[in-house]
């Protein structure tokens, strides 16, 4: 029946318009390598999860391709110019496109966004999205269709609630008895989401398949381009770079973070193509700036102690001038990565110019700067100064191109005078912020460390907060926070509390532009490659832009067989 | 034999207990972490909401118990509900898998199919080629089928199967395209063109395991016919003018598969455990790839359950083993 309706529909339209209509691309076949295990980005924040369920469910606004916020479920993006957000920054009000309808056709209203709110700060229900809805005092429905958010402090950037692939609204009617520990036990409703977006789940297979179809009540009547959809999940991300762009199975491979020769063999084979796009994330070296030793104990990477010699501005220098980003780029990343200077490399109108002096490997000036600053060679070839030499742990995660990174890094070092030790530790350890583990990421017990943050959205205000005074895991708070490099500057801090302060987009960029030089220019963070997004669709498949500001198939409305 | 067979099943509780507790406590002394995989960009308190929604913060005793209730007491009640359509278990909290907040035994269930398919069928097909493979090795001792059987055999065993897997999606799907590299898992055999498809999947994962097993298992049987073929008995079926094939395939063999039935029976449950590294290759997506998975994503109810249900095949299929045993070798009886 509900076939026969969509075909109906479809004939109605093709008749009116005479070109492109819902479903009359037929199927489409999507292989991530990680699989979804769940369609609620609210329980699982999971970038897999994340963009399996933005097929279905959808926010009021979201970025496109360039960075840029789109209206999405709302009629426009509220600013303080067009009254939407309030004048002290304290709310912002979103107004819903007119007659919007779920999946099963009863109408989205602002009580399901005023919901969406509830579910996720329910205090027991551990929602994953909750930075989200960080400082929200209250979501008011003011009519049908209007939403009212109101902050408890300043929010010059007020589009955290709603806005993105993370916080898309799900359904009152559906989730209304699934709050805080219910949670959990509702399955059915976490599995097929009622959505407003292009495709409805028909089977879902934790960790393996979703199945889905066109929504017959998609608001634009001649979209989406593909009746079916099959997203499939599992293997690694060789074999499903393999599957589209050489045996041509799939039509559309995420995420192939794979030696740039392999992907251009791959490619070769002519089934296919591989697209990329720059977001915000940076592979960096973090640098302790306090001591890692074990003799100090319990105060062991924290601010008790500075740290012996990374503490000396000039090692930091060096350090960064004898590495080469451009061969680094060239054995790990090829197209799918950019040799950088910035910590906060895009969106482009947050991008320094100021560091670009790093590009350049020199040497000698590494050399001459430690000469200067009283580091002397050793007989074994190693700097020291006051019996302290120039000895570095160098942890990261396990992971190929991060082996090879390590090995380069570590031989360029040692043509300046400093001797490395390599460490590296499997990925759900080192990220897993377990406090009983001494080889996490944040615990920091080494001298430098390497692997990729990015910041959701196109904000970079919470990201600069992450590296405030005050803010570095230590015992006394678990080990959690972001300021993993341990810096504390005053006068970062207060270019950070002007920006939390300042509305102007102008004034906005200074200051961030200003505390990315700061980070830069003293060295706390040695950045190495700004990362692209890969995926590679099939020859076939029409209408792919790919977005790293948002879910990758956030225009899968749009796809068609060409 | 029958005091036996109790005895050895009364044991098996105490061990299955024990095991579980060895596997809950080796779990949760791991390092690891469920929020490990999320992105940096999800801040530590929201990461500590989500370990305590997930029931991290009871103590270990109170979250081994839980499991213990759970597993024992309220999945076989649910399990009494789904078949009878009477309401045992009423809202009894079944076993949840972290990652996908659902019943770690209906995702178990999904699986089956495909793991039995695949691996399944892996098995006996290797068992059907390994057993004429080590008969006529063990009977032409040193001719060239025993050369190239050993040789096969050694291949089978020695190379692993994240090689010959990867060399046949490379060969026969994409260079000749006749197979596909991806398993459907959706896929519903109704009538002899899906059937064709189905088995079309099926032929590169199932062959890849039934090489590794068929290896095993004919150098078991050559072993046990050359032991055999240099009795006594043998001679005297000889001498008393028996044919070849009676005494070869009627005395010879019916003793020399008293262990490989064992060894044979002792493989079954590893069938079951999936085979976690060639579902992965073929993108299978049975019980070995969702062991895998779980363990990546620290999904200690998923694992747990997992391992615990291995756990109990393999400690029943060694106790079938030896009840084999005792029925296929009429001399051997535990009394």
């Amino acid at each position: 029946m509900k076939k026969l309706f969509v075909i109906t529909l479809a004939l109605i339209v093709m008749a009116t318009s005479g070109f492109a209509m819902r479903g009359s691309s037929g199927h489409v076949n999507i292989l991530y390598w990680q699989a979804p295990s769940i369609l609620n980005p609210y329980l699982s924040g999971g970038t897999k999860e994340i963009e399996a369920a933005s097929l279905i469910i959808e926010p009021l606004a979201r970025y496109d391709e360039s960075g840029n916020m789109v209206p999405w479920l709302a009629e426009s993006i509220p600013t303080t110019e067009n009254g939407g957000v309030s004048d002290d920054l304290k709310t912002i009000t979103w107004k819903i496109r007119d007659g919007l309808v779920w999946s099963d056709g009863s109408s989205f209203t602002s009580a399901d966004v005023v919901f969406t709110h509830e579910y996720c700060t329910h205090p027991e229900g551990g929602c994953a999205q909750g930075q989200k809805f960080e400082d929200v005092v209250s979501v008011e429905a003011l009519d049908d269709l209007t939403v009212k958010v109101t902050f408890s402090i300043e929010k010059p950037f007020p589009y955290g609630p709603f806005v993105g692939a993370q916080s898309p609204i799900i359904q009152k009617a559906q989730f209304e008895d699934c709050l805080g520990t219910a949670a959990p036990g509702c399955t059915d409703q976490n599995f097929m989401p009622i959505g407003t977006g292009p495709y409805v789940v028909t089977e879902f297979r934790p960790n393996d398949v979703i199945s889905l179809e066109a929504n017959a009540n998609y608001r634009d009547s001649a979209k989406p381009g593909f009746a079916t959809v099959t997203f499939k999940g599992g293997g690694d991300a060789t074999a499903a770079g393999r599957a589209v762009l050489e045996t041509g199975e799939f039509d559309y491979a995420w995420n192939l973070q794979l030696a740039p020769q392999v992907l251009q063999q791959m490619s070769e084979a002519g089934k296919g193509q591989v697209i990329s796009a720059f977001g915000t994330a940076v592979e960096r070296i973090m640098v302790n700036m306090t001591d890692p030793s074990p003799e100090r104990g319990e105060e062991r990477s924290t601010r008790a102690h500075p740290h012996p010699f990374l503490s000396d501005i000039n090692v930091r220098k060096a350090l960064s001038l004898a590495i080469d980003r451009n061969i680094l780029n060239e054995i790990g990343y090829g197209i799918t990565g950019k040799p950088t200077c910035n910590v906060v490399p895009a969106p482009a109108i947050y991008a320094s110019t100021a560091n670009e002096g790093c590009l350049v490997q020199d040497m000698d000036m590494a050399n001459q700067i430690l000469d200067e600053a009283g580091w002397v060679k050793g007989s074994d070839g190693v700097r020291e100064k006051d019996g302290m030499r120039l000895s570095i742990l160098y942890q990261t995660s396990t992971n190929a191109v991060r082996q090879d990174f390590q090995a380069l890094i570590k031989q360029w070092w040692s043509e300046i005078g400093v001797e490395t030790e390599l460490r590296n530790l499997d990925a759900s350890v080192f990220f897993g912020g377990d406090p009983g583990s001494p080889d996490t990421f944040q615990k920091f017990f080494a001298d430098v460390e390497m692997y990729t943050n990015i910041f959701d959205g196109t904000d970079p205000e919470p990201y600069f907060n992450l590296w405030k005074c005050g803010r570095e895991p230590s015992p006394e708070n678990g080990w959690q926070g972001g300021n993993i490099p341990r810096y504390c500057d005053e006068g970062y801090d207060a270019n950070l509390s002007e920006l939390s302060k300042t509305g102007d987009l102008n004034r906005r960029i200074e200051l961030s532009k200003a505390l990315n030089d700061q980070l830069m220019q003293e060295y706390i963070m040695i950045p190495l490659i700004h990362r692209g997004r890969v995926s590679a669709h099939s020859n076939s498949l029409g209408g792919v832009v790919l977005n790293p500001w948002d879910s990758e198939l956030w225009n899968i409305a749009d796809w068609y067989r060409q | 034999m029958f005091n036996y067979t109790i005895r050895r099943t009364l044991l098996a509780i105490p061990t299955l207990f024990f095991i579980s507790l060895v596997l809950f406590l080796l779990l949760d002394l791991a390092p690891g972490d469920p929020t490990a995989q999320l992105p940096l960009t999800i801040p530590p308190e929201v990461r500590e909401k989500i370990r305590l929604a997930l029931g991290l913060g009871e103590p270990f005793h109170i979250r081994f118990l839980l499991w213990l209730e759970q597993f024992f007491i309220n999945e076989p009640l649910h399990l009494l509900t789904e078949l009878t359509g009477v309401d045992f278990s009423g809202d009894r909290q079944r076993v949840i898998s972290w990652q996908s907040r659902s019943p770690v035994m209906d995702i178990v269930v999904q699986r089956l199919p495909q793991t039995l398919w695949v691996v399944g069928m892996s098995y006996v097909i290797g068992t059907i080629i390994a057993l004429p493979i080590g008969i006529i090795s063990a009977y032409r001792q040193y001719s060239w089928f025993d050369q190239i059987g050993t040789f096969v055999s050694m291949v089978g065993f020695s190379i692993p199967t994240f090689f010959t897997g990867v060399l046949l999606i490379v060969i026969f799907s994409v260079h000749l395209g006749w197979f596909p590299s991806i398993y459907d898992t959706t896929h519903v055999v109704t009538d002899w063109s899906s059937l064709i498809v189905q088995i079309k999947q099926m032929i590169m994962p199932t062959m890849v395991l039934a090489l590794y097993n068929a290896a095993q298992i004919s150098r078991f049987m050559r072993a046990s016919m050359l032991d055999n073929l240099n009795q006594d008995y043998v001679r005297t079926a000889r001498a008393k003018g028996l044919r070849e094939n009676v005494v070869l395939l009627v005395h010879v063999l019916r003793n020399s598969m008293i262990p490989v039935v064992t060894v044979i029976a002792i493989g079954v449950p590893t069938v079951f455990g999936g085979a976690i590294i060639t579902e992965q290759v073929f993108k299978v997506n049975g019980l070995g790839q969702l062991l895998i998975t779980a363990i990546q994503a620290n999904d200690i109810p998923m694992v747990q359950t997992l391992t615990f249900i291995f756990a109990v095949l393999i400690v029943l299929f060694n106790l079938l083993a030896d009840i084999l045993y005792g029925i296929l070798d009429p001399r051997i009886r535990y009394e």
